[in-house]
C-alpha cells in the first residue's frame, strides 16, 4: 500500500484539466504502455505570451495521474521562460511529496513539460527527440536524463536514480553505468557515503581469480542475459581462458547486437584481470541455441 | 464502509471456528508438547490430530506431514533438502512462472553451479509437457513445478507430470499453496513427492505451512536443533498455528463440494458481467484448467494500481500485476511469461474470491466496475478516439 498523501488523492480522485486543448501552441509526449505511463501535455498561450490553458492525459498510476494534473495547474499563467524552470520537485512538493519509489512520476511530468516547450518552440511541427545516448536499454533512459535527475534532486546511490527515472530498474544491466554517471557528477560528496569501491584484482590466486570471475558472470552478467531470455555458465578456466556456455538466447533482443562473447569478455577484463578471453564451450555452441521470443 | 474481499489468493480470513479452537492454547493449555508433565504432553495430543486433520484432507498419512513456519519456508526446505539428498545431480527443473519463493531459490542455485531450466509456457499459461520430457536426464535431481498458478490461477497437471518423472531418480516438489483448500487432491492416487502448503491461504493464520514428504523420499533435514517433527524441522511447535491449520484443512474437506461450486458461480458471475460491460477486456489463464475462485482481467489502455485505489474507494480489495503496484517497475513474470503484451499486463486485476463472499458483494462490484474503467480511459492517451 502505497503511502499517498492527501493531495495525492484529491488530485487524483479529481484531476484537474483532464482532455486535449483546441488547436495547442505546444503539445508534449512521454512515455509509453511498455513503460507503464504515459502522459500528453498540451498548452495554448493568451496574447500576452502566458500559458492560459494547459491539459493532460496520462496512462499511469495514481502518483503518475496526480503529478500530470497538478504539473497542469502549476504551469496556468506563467510565461515560457518560467514553466521552463519547472522542475520535478516543484511537482512532488506540490503535491506534498510522494514516496521515493513514485518520483519517477514527477520527473514525467517536467519531461512532458520540456517536450511541449521544446515543441512550441520548434513552430509547433517538432517532435521530442531522446538526447544523449541510451544508458537503460529497458526503459529507453539516456545519459542526458539520467545526469539531470541526479543534478536536480542532488541523487547519490543508483537506487534513488532509479526511483526518479527508471533507469536501471529493468534488467540491472546498466547499473554500474549509471554508477559511473552517478561518480562523475557527486564526484568527491559521494567518496564519503557511497558503498567502497569495487574489490580491486590485484594478484589473484587461482582459486581467487575463478571466484571473482564466478562472481562476475553472478552479478554483472547473468541478470542482463537472462532479463533477454538467455542464461550463461562458467564451464572451466584454464590460464587466462575462460570457458563458457549460453543457453537459450532471445533472437530478437537488444542484445543479439553483439555477440554474447565480446559482452562477457568486455565484463571479465573489467572487472577481474585484462588478460581474460572467453571461449564458448565446444559443445554448447555446436548445438542449436533456442529462439524463445 | 463495508470490506468486499476479492484478495483471498493473497491472503484469508481466519475461520471462526478455527479461532475458537485455538483460543484455549494461549494462556491455559500453554505447554511444551515435548515436556514430560502432563500439563504439556497433553498437548502433544492436539498436534497428532491436527497432522491427521491435515492427512485427510490431502489422503495421505499423518507421518508424511512436516510442520513449518509459511509456504516459502516450506518451498525453500523441499528444494534445498531435495538437492542436498542427491548431491551427485545438478540440474533442476522448474517453470517461468513459480512465485518468488520457488523462483529466487532456485534462481540463487545457479550461482551455486546447479543448471536451473525454467519451462516456458503458452499464451494461455500452459505448459509443453514434451519439453518437460526432453529436459529430463540422468542429471536432474528435481522438478519443482507449481499446482496452481497465484496469478491467474491456471492449473497445471501435476498428476501427469508426476507419472513422467517416476522411475527417473527425480524428486518432484510442488508448490500447492494455492490449490489445497480450493481444489480437491489425493495425494494416493499421484506420486508427487514433496507439496507445500501455506496456512493462511485456506483460513488458518499466517504463521503456518506444512511441508507434505512422501514416505521413502530423500530430503535432507533443513532445520537442525530438537527432535521435533521427526528432526526434519527442528524448533518449538508453533502449536495454536498447527492446531489452526489442522481445523482449517477439516473446514476445507468438509466444504471442498459445495463451496466450490458456490465460489466458483460466483467468480463466474463477476468475470462474465465485467467482460460484458467493459469493452477491451481479457482473462489471463487457461479457462478450462484454473482454481475455481481466480479471475485474472485485463483493462486495456490503463494502469493497474489506478484500478485499485478507484476500487478501494468502495472498499472493493483486489490486486495487480502492474508494475506500479509491486514497487517494482516491470510488471508481473507470469503475465510477461505468458506473452501478455505489456499494455494488457499493466492494467491487469486479480478477483479471488472465497467461501465468504456472497452474491450482494458480487453484485455491488460488478455495478462499480464499469464507471471506474470509463473515468480512467477518459485519462487515458491511448484509448483510440
Amino acid at each position: 500500500m502505497w503511502d499517498y498523501t492527501d493531495k495525492v488523492k484529491d488530485h487524483f480522485f479529481n484531476p484537474q484539466n483532464v482532455g486535449e486543448v483546441e488547436n495547442p501552441d505546444g503539445i508534449g509526449e512521454v512515455g509509453s504502455l511498455a513503460c507503464g505511463d504515459a502522459l500528453k501535455l498540451t498548452f495554448k498561450l493568451d496574447e500576452n505570451g502566458k500559458i492560459a490553458d494547459a491539459k493532460f492525459k496520462t496512462f499511469g498510476c495514481a502518483s503518475a495521474i496526480a503529478s500530470s494534473s497538478v504539473l497542469t495547474e502549476i504551469i496556468k499563467g506563467m510565461t515560457i521562460e518560467e514553466a521552463a524552470n519547472v522542475t520535478n520537485k516543484d511537482i512532488a512538493d506540490y503535491l506534498g511529496g510522494l514516496p521515493e519509489q513514485k518520483m519517477h512520476c514527477s520527473v514525467m511530468g517536467r519531461e512532458a513539460l520540456e517536450a511541449a516547450i521544446e515543441n512550441y518552440q520548434g513552430g509547433g511541427t517538432k517532435k521530442h527527440e531522446l538526447e544523449g545516448d541510451i544508458v537503460c536499454t529497458c526503459f529507453g533512459v539516456t545519459c542526458k536524463e539520467i545526469e539531470k535527475v541526479i543534478k536536480e534532486n542532488d541523487l547519490t546511490t543508483v537506487e534513488q536514480v532509479t526511483n526518479y527515472c527508471k533507469a536501471g530498474g529493468g534488467c540491472g544491466g546498466c547499473q554500474g553505468e549509471i554508477e559511473k554517471i552517478i561518480e562523475k557528477i557527486q564526484g568527491e560528496k559521494i567518496k564519503e557515503t557511497a558503498a567502497p569501491a569495487p574489490r580491486k584484482a590485484g594478484k589473484l590466486t587461482n582459486i581467487q581469480k575463478i571466484q571473482l570471475i564466478q562472481d562476475t558472470i553472478n552479478e554483472q552478467i547473468r541478470p542482463a542475459l537472462r532479463a533477454h531470455g538467455g542464461n550463461i555458465e562458467l564451464i572451466d578456466v584454464e590460464g587466462n581462458k575462460v570457458i563458457v556456455a549460453f543457453r537459450g538466447m532471445c533472437a530478437q533482443c537488444t542484445l543479439a547486437e553483439y555477440t554474447m562473447k565480446d559482452l562477457v569478455e568486455a565484463r571479465l577484463k573489467e572487472f577481474v584481470a585484462p588478460e581474460l578471453f572467453v571461449e564458448e564451450d565446444a559443445e554448447s555452441s555446436e548445438q542449436p541455441h533456442e529462439h524463445k521470443g | 464502509m463495508k470490506t468486499i474481499y476479492f484478495d483471498n489468493n493473497a491472503t484469508t480470513k481466519v475461520a471462526e471456528e478455527v479461532v475458537e479452537e485455538i483460543r484455549p492454547l494461549f494462556c491455559e493449555l500453554y505447554g511444551n508438547p515435548s515436556s514430560m508433565h502432563t500439563f504439556g504432553g497433553q498437548i502433544g495430543s492436539r498436534i497428532r490430530r491436527a497432522r491427521e486433520q491435515v492427512a485427510a484432507l490431502l489422503n495421505c498419512d499423518p507421518a508424511e506431514i512436516i510442520f513449518t513456519s509459511c509456504g516459502t519456508e516450506s518451498d525453500n526446505a523441499a528444494i534445498k533438502g531435495a538437492l542436498a539428498a542427491r548431491p551427485n545431480k545438478r540440474k533442476v527443473i522448474i517453470t517461468r512462472v513459480e512465485h518468488p519463493a520457488v523462483l529466487t531459490v532456485c534462481r540463487d542455485l545457479e550461482n551455486h553451479g546447479y543448471a536451473v531450466i525454467e519451462l516456458a509456457v503458452d499464451k494461455f499459461g500452459r505448459l509443453d509437457l514434451a519439453e518437460l520430457e526432453e529436459q529430463l536426464d540422468e542429471d536432474t535431481a528435481l522438478v519443482s513445478i507449481m499446482y496452481a498458478n497465484n496469478e491467474t490461477g491456471t492449473l497445471f497437471p501435476i498428476d501427469k507430470i508426476a507419472e513422467m518423472v517416476t522411475g527417473k531418480g527425480v524428486t518432484l516438489h510442488t508448490d500447492a499453496v494455492q490449490a489445497v483448500g480450493k481444489i480437491p487432491l489425493d495425494l494416493s492416487k499421484t506420486s508427487i513427492d514433496l507439496l507445500s502448503i501455506s496456512g493462511h491461504k485456506l483460513h488458518a493464520p499466517k504463521g503456518v505451512g506444512v511441508l507434505y514428504v512422501r514416505k521413502g523420499t530423500r530430503l535432507s533435514p533443513f532445520m537442525l536443533g530438537g527432535h521435533q517433527e521427526g528432526g526434519k524441522r527442528a524448533g518449538t511447535e508453533n502449536v495454536a498455528g498447527i492446531v489452526a491449520l489442522g481445523k482449517a484443512c477439516e473446514l476445507a474437506a468438509a466444504n471442498i463440494e459445495i463451496e466450490n461450486n458456490r465460489v466458483k458461480a460466483l467468480r463466474d458471475k463477476l468475470e462474465d458481467a465485467i467482460l460484458k460491460s467493459c469493452p477491451d477486456c481479457r482473462i489471463n489463464g487457461d479457462k478450462e484448467n484454473r482454481l475455481p475462485n481466480t479471475s485474472n482481467i485485463s483493462f486495456e489502455y490503463i494502469e493497474g494500481e489506478a484500478i485499485l485505489l478507484m476500487l478501494d474507494q468502495f472498499g472493493i480489495c483486489a490486486s495487480s500485476g502492474s508494475a506500479c503496484t509491486s514497487g517494482s517497475l516491470e510488471p508481473s513474470h507470469v503475465l510477461r511469461a505468458m506473452g501478455v503484451p505489456f499494455t494488457a499486463a499493466h492494467g491487469s486485476i486479480r478477483f479471488s474470491l472465497s467461501r465468504y463472499n456472497t452474491e450482494d458483494e458480487v453484485d455491488f462490484t460488478i455495478e462499480q466496475m464499469p464507471q471506474i474503467v470509463n473515468k480512467l480511459r477518459d485519462l487515458s492517451p491511448f484509448v483510440p478516439k
